[in-house]
């Protein structure tokens, strides 16, 4: 559990840093007309959709936090077992590495207001993403090969949970974009679509980090 | 495209205003009309959950009796009435019905910041309940793993509910987390982003403070359920061995090897106990506010609150495993867990101090509301108290699973939040309705619950004490507890009976008030926050018509001296060179 603490703790002490911060000093009892001076403590210049993704990113990083102190308490107990982790890995880390490059080159081209960029760098993200899964899926029919199955190896089943959460998490970033990638289907102007495209990006970024961070785990246990 | 705050924008016309029954009342966008959704599921799966517990004690206080329930219905009754009591009820009501009705309108805001993601959070939910309301009628019925579900015995054959009953349980808690999440990041964003012209995070009232709160504390620790729900699908399903041990059930040895129950534990903990804060601190929060309103008079301490609030959400993560005392952990794990929990107790107090601080000297108007909440305190109080025994080691090891406990944690997060949500409804029927409800019928319900409930939960520590185990179908016979205790859960039965049949006058009163209640007005508390200010009672599509409110004040400037009335709403500009407060040299706070 102390990872999760850590993590918990660390985000716990930026919400409770800025709450406080923007409470501290403050005389609420005193009224003033915030139409002549502006009072400091009112919202930032984000735009709301971000700040809801940063929330969500905060909820699914807690989630796999959890996750992997539950792997590492489970690790510790006697029946422990290494799995040797399938060398298509590498590859897939690869791949994803590649899908969120080319997610940033969309979102560059989405700066420059390019369409046609964008669209390119947008599709190539996802059949990159795309790639990945297969990758896994290819993955887990290594490991079953070798005869490592859910019943049976904690470490096993530990591993095909752990990508499958992951990988349903992809999924559900390649169903946001391919409704972005097909509104951006004949439109001359990126738009109001740059946001959708910035969104993506930082979901992908995410996405990989959380990638290389659990395949650093599977690998060193 | 330059971005312009929300609270900058006043453009009614970009919303899109629902024009048929459906858009309107069942797949709507308006946070007032999710809020009542939210409320109506939750209150009719909670009131299952109070017709279960009326079963168990009919099974408690006169047991040989009723030939209908068996020691495995007694088990399913127990856990349904749990969970639904702890998530179904009080955290979809506190935070998806409180928090959706009176978020954007106590902040300024028009709607959600995502209504569309709000709509989706409260069919979800329906989902969760529907799925959860379905084990009742699968083959081997509801799980009876006790609400805590711990392996093993959660999913061994013995217990009732193995097969199908725990599987829907966890799906359902797993779309639940699913719903929640949907409704806590727009809880979230609308509190930090959509806030009106003015409404600093500091002129917030408590009930935002509390539910915003709750709501990060809901974000961060679900998950942690959300974790254990689906390791033990999988334990159950296709037999892995994350948490089952190796194990003979029924004179057979299972498959199972090497899992740890107590990691199930930890995880089922590291959500529960910020579970009891997401359920309290929206109560805290609405609670500070009705004392204030009624008693005519600011909250006393508002930073304080604000911060005790903070502080409170910050150490409900360090304190999981008070729970977990005899499990047979690290001792000295235990000295560090009554140590964080007796210093949690420190904001909590201060809390209570502020809350009869503010009543203290002031214009108190017994209203029903009022009435709710002032029987909060008590019972926060006696809940808190016993929550310092079983915070201990050395107290709690012996009064652990015994009635003791069950007393403590109605009291502290049963009735008190109950009482609170009571209070809360009756407070804010009025906006919701545009009716005022029957006050005689509201003061009845109020002191029949107080006193029916305490009659209820008061006894249960002397038993607790006296060493009548909890979860057990029938005591039979010990040495140690004499036969008087077989009087007393006779006595405790019929009380609970009452207290349950007291409900229909509560259900009565709101549903003949909402169409026969006399008209209220926009402001029949004559209270000082935004929700009052709407131009219509209730308010419309939109909340604020074409311009948004602006905010110059606090929430709390009630009997202000030398202001012409007793109480200046938020969205009252100060008089020109007249700033509250100051002028008279009144110190507040």
């Amino acid at each position: 559990m102390t990872w999760a603490l850590v993590f918990l703790a660390l985000i716990m002490a930026l919400v409770i840093g800025y709450l406080l911060s923007q409470t501290i000093n403050r005389q609420p009892w005193l009224a003033d007309d915030p139409l002549e001076n502006r009072p400091s403590g009112m919202p930032q210049s984000i735009l709301p959709s971000k700040l809801g993704l940063g929330v969500l990113l905060a909820v699914i990083t807690s989630m796999f936090g959890l996750f992997f102190s539950a792997y590492v308490q489970r690790m510790e107990l006697a029946d422990w077992s290494r799995v040797q982790e399938p060398s298509v890995l590498w590859i897939n880390t690869v791949v994803l590495v590649l899908a969120s490059i080319a997610m940033n080159q969309a979102l560059r081209g989405a700066r420059r207001d390019d369409v046609r960029a964008t669209r390119r760098a947008l599709i190539a993200a996802g059949v990159l993403s795309f790639a990945f899964l297969v990758g896994q899926l290819v993955a887990w029919g290594q490991l079953r090969d070798a005869g490592f199955y859910m019943r049976g190896n904690p470490a096993a089943a530990f591993f095909y949970l752990l990508t499958a959460i992951h990988g349903i998490h992809l999924v559900g970033g390649l169903w946001v974009w391919a409704r972005t990638s097909n509104r951006l289907r004949g439109v001359d102007k990126v738009g109001e679509f740059r946001l959708s495209v910035e969104l993506c990006t930082v979901y992908w970024h995410f996405l990989l980090l959380v990638w290389l961070f659990l395949f650093a785990l599977l690998l060193n246990t | 495209m330059a971005y312009v705050a929300i609270a900058d924008r006043d453009d009614p016309h970009a919303m899109h205003h629902p024009k048929s029954f459906v858009t309107r009342y069942i797949w709507s966008q308006d946070h007032k009309v999710i809020a009542i959704q939210y409320s109506l599921i939750a209150i009719a799966v909670g009131l299952v959950a109070l017709v279960l517990s009326g079963m168990m004690r009919l099974q408690l206080g006169f047991p040989d009796t009723f030939s209908f329930i068996d020691p495995a219905d007694y088990y399913q009754f127990i856990t349904m009435h749990g969970m639904i009591m702890v998530i179904y009820l009080l955290t979809a009501l506190l935070l998806g019905g409180f928090g959706n009705y009176l978020i954007p309108l106590m902040v300024g805001a028009r709607d959600m910041v995502f209504p569309y993601m709000n709509m989706l959070s409260v069919w979800v939910y329906l989902l969760a309940v529907i799925v959860l309301m379905a084990s009742f009628f699968v083959p081997g019925g509801p799980t009876g793993a006790g609400w805590t579900l711990y392996p093993p015995q959660a999913i061994l054959e013995g217990t009732p509910g193995a097969s199908w009953g725990i599987i829907l349980m966890l799906v359902s808690l797993a779309i639940f987390i699913v719903a929640f999440t949907m409704g806590g990041l727009n809880y979230v964003t609308t509190v930090l982003q959509a806030r009106c012209r003015g409404m600093t995070l500091m002129r917030m009232p408590l009930s935002v403070w509390g539910i915003f709160m709750a709501t990060v504390l809901g974000l961060l620790a679900f998950p942690a359920l959300f974790v254990s729900a689906v390791m033990m699908t999988l334990d159950s399903l296709i037999g892995t061995s994350f948490f089952m041990p190796a194990i003979v059930s029924l004179g057979e040895t299972e498959s199972y090897d090497g899992g740890s129950p107590i990691l199930f534990q930890h995880l089922f903990w590291f959500f529960g106990h910020p579970e009891v804060y997401i359920v309290a601190l929206p109560a805290f929060g609405i609670v500070s506010d009705l004392l204030s309103t009624h008693a005519r008079k600011n909250i006393f301490g508002y930073r304080m609150m604000v911060w005790a609030i903070l502080a409170i959400g910050g150490l409900s993560f360090v304190v999981w495993a008070h729970h977990m005392y005899v499990s047979g952990m690290n001792p000295y794990f235990g000295f560090f867990f009554a140590t964080t929990t007796l210093i949690i107790a420190v904001p909590t107090a201060i809390k209570v101090y502020n809350w009869v601080l503010t009543l203290w000297r002031g214009d108190i108007h017994l209203t029903v509301p009022m009435l709710f909440s002032i029987g909060f305190i008590f019972t926060f109080v006696h809940g808190g108290l016993t929550g310092l025994f079983l915070g201990n080691v050395v107290v709690d090891v012996p009064l652990s699973d015994t009635y003791f406990v069950v007393g403590h944690f109605h009291m502290v997060m049963g009735v008190s939040p109950i009482l609170v949500i009571f209070g809360a409804i009756y407070h804010w029927f009025p906006k919701i309705t545009g009716r005022m409800y029957n006050d005689s019928m509201g003061k009845l319900h109020f002191w029949l619950t107080l006193l029916g409930t305490y009659s209820i939960y008061l006894p249960m520590h002397y038993l607790g004490i006296l060493g009548v185990p909890r979860r057990y179908f029938a005591m039979g016979t010990t040495d140690f507890i004499p036969d008087s205790a077989q009087a007393m859960n006779a006595g405790i039965t019929v009380s609970a009976i009452i207290v349950a049949v007291v409900q229909i006058v509560f259900i009565v009163n709101m549903a003949w008030s909402v169409f026969k209640g006399k008209k209220s007005g926009g402001n029949p508390w004559r209270a000082t926050t935004l929700e009052w200010q709407t131009p219509q009672t209730p308010p419309e599509h939109g909340n604020w018509g074409e311009k948004l409110p602006v905010v110059y004040r606090w929430a709390y400037d009630y009997s202000v001296p030398g202001a012409k009335e007793d109480f200046i709403p938020q969205n009252e500009p100060p008089e020109a060179g007249v700033i509250a407060g100051r002028e008279h040299g009144v110190e507040h706070s």
